[in-house]
């Protein structure tokens, strides 16, 4: 309990947007709405009022703000912050449909990128960035495996 | 330049690719003097490691001279003689300053397809495939080194090349299997496997004091060198009942701590075999488990099995049940070198860790690939041969 308050007083404090219920919604509809509506969130070892000074969203992510609600409550066990943003219009449900995330078309994509993003450069100073030039030939498989690590970094569980 | 690729399942070739560019401004590249062969790339070799692409350069155990560094680089000039770590760690996420340095959150550039084969990636690595992060390899005339200020080492005067380099990945793997396996002093350990990762593992074991320590394989040289070398005890597990030798010298308890640097293409002689082996050509199971069951079996009760050898994805008749019914610990990890390497350097500057006799040929890069093809079927006594693209 004690907790839950010091958390939910840490976002009013910073004035990232209250810690918003999920809404339940009915059985039958829930799954790919909830899907789309989660919260999208990293950990960055770093202080709340480092992660969110004056309110802003910290880079990249400042650039997607307007369609972006958020929070920000400090971590358990001194990890640092935690940083949740999810889209204000929780997209459609075909948006977020395996042929879109292979398209690279579901807008969610985008938002966890730069929510690593932004972790990366509030604890490193900079993104890490693959070698270049490439020393790899075409071949079926590779496209395959190169189109999965493109997409990579707006997929997985963040 | 030229540099050691990828080409296909048990296909290497000496290629004309790009040269390196330094990419983030906490950088260095690297001009290798000296790299070296590991079990782990035998894995992605064989084709057990998802996710390589043709082309791809492969090699993460090398040392070399700083010749171009990053804007924000500060531990690092020009001249440098360095190690570098295998697993590249940003030195300020969470894990990182926990120590647990291959887990970082902020080096592996292609997290989603390990975090949809793990749930959460591990941190980047050089030349081991797009799923843990794509950087090139280290067998190249350059590397690029991010991150250097925290995953380059200084060598001190005292140690040599060849010495230094093994301190990149085989030492600290060993050593951090004998320290979070919690090898403490009067420990009897066994150490499955007698390649470089094995022997620095027991050699590890006995500087943390273990009073007993037995390594196993099947390799005549690998276990002489064992006993030699490193001071440990050694079972030919082709020659006798690797449990009942292990309860008979350690009074029919079992040894304390058991570390497995064997890997996912473990050999044995039993029926297990081809029925693993069948299991994974058929992509059923992706990794033979038979050292990590035998450890696991072997253990004393409320013992700690440390698992060095690395796994892809899943296994079949994993012991669960002497897990749980003799209360073992079971672990793992990618290692966390830049946890150990200070300590190991300063070590072997004072003679009380050697690693010179792992180098047993050294190979010009052009002749790479048949260097693979030594030391993936260990013929002519091969434990680690070591790759100089500048001769
Ligand atoms: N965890 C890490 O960070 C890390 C780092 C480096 C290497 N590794 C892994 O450690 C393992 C060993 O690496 P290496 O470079 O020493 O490889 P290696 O191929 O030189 O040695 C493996 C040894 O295991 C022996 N062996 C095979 N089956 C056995 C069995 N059933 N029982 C006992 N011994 C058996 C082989 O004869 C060989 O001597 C590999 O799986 C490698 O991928 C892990
Ligand atoms: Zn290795
Ligand atoms: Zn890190």
């Amino acid at each position: 309990m004690k907790r839950a308050r010091q958390v939910l007083l840490a976002s009013a404090v910073l004035g990232a947007g209250a810690a918003v219920a999920r809404k339940r919604l009915p059985r039958s509809t829930a799954e790919p709405r909830e899907t789309a509506a989660r919260w999208l969130t990293v950990t960055i070892n770093r202080a709340p009022t480092d992660v969110m000074p004056g309110d802003t969203l910290p880079p990249p992510l400042d650039g997607l703000a307007d369609r972006l609600e958020a929070r920000v409550r400090p971590a358990p066990g001194d990890r640092g912050t935690e940083l949740a943003v999810r889209l204000k219009d929780a997209p459609q449900a075909a948006a977020t449909s395996l042929p879109a995330r292979l398209a690279g078309q579901d807008p969610r994509q985008e938002v966890r990128a730069a929510l690593r993003e932004a972790k990366s450069l509030l604890e490193t100073g900079e993104v890490m960035r693959p070698d270049t030039p490439p020393t790899t030939r075409e071949t079926p498989g590779g496209k395959l495996i190169g189109m999965l690590a493109r997409r990579s970094s707006g997929e997985g569980v963040l | 330049m030229k540099a050691l690729c990828w080409q296909g399942v048990n296909k290497l070739s000496v290629e004309q690719v790009p040269d390196p560019e330094l990419r983030n401004d906490q950088d260095v590249i690297v001009r290798l003097i000296a790299g070296t062969t590991c079990g782990s790339d035998l894995h992605l070799i064989g084709g057990y490691i998802p996710a390589m692409r043709s082309g791809d350069v492969i090699g993460h155990e090398f040392l070399g001279e700083v010749v171009e560094t990053g804007s924000a680089v500060r531990r690092h000039k020009v001249g440098d003689r360095v190690v570098v770590a295998s697993f590249v760690g940003c030195g300020r996420c969470w894990y990182c300053a926990n120590d647990l340095w291959s887990l970082c959150d902020n080096t592996n550039t292609n997290p989603g397809i390990a975090q949809a084969m793990f749930g959460y990636e591990s941190g980047g690595i050089f030349g081991y495939s797009h799923a843990m992060g794509g950087l090139r390899g280290s067998h190249a005339e350059y590397v690029r080194v991010p991150f250097a200020d925290y995953g380059a080492f200084h060598v001190p005067e005292a140690v040599d090349d060849t010495s230094a380099m093994f301190v990149s990945d085989s030492v600290p793997t060993g050593w951090m299997g004998a320290d979070l396996g919690g090898v403490k002093p009067g420990d009897v350990v066994a150490v499955w496997g007698c390649g470089a990762v094995g022997q620095m593992a027991a050699r590890a074991a006995i500087l943390l004091g273990a009073e007993r320590v037995i390594s196993i394989d099947r390799i005549p040289e690998r276990l002489a060198m064992t006993e030699q070398h490193i001071g440990a005890e050694t079972i030919d597990y082709t020659a006798t009942d690797v449990a009942a030798e292990l309860r008979e010298r350690t009074g029919g308890r079992g040894p304390d701590v058991c570390i497995e640097a064997v890997g996912m293409e473990a050999h044995s002689d039993g029926p297990m075999h081809l029925y693993d082996q069948a299991k994974q050509q058929l992509r059923l199971q992706t990794d033979r488990p038979t050292a990590v069951r035998q450890a696991i079996h072997a253990c004393r009760k409320g013992g700690t099995v440390f698992v060095l050898g690395v796994f892809a994805g899943a296994v079949d008749k994993f012991p669960l049940g002497a897990v749980i019914n003799k209360g073992l610990t079971v672990r793992g990890a990618q290692q966390h070198g830049q946890r150990y390497i200070p300590m190991i350097l300063e070590r072997m500057a004072k003679g009380e860790l050697s690693t010179a006799h792992l180098a047993t040929h050294t190979v010009p890069l052009d002749e790479a690939p048949r260097a693979y093809d030594m030391f993936k079927h260990k013929t002519d006594g091969c434990v680690r041969a070591v790759i100089r693209p500048g001769t």
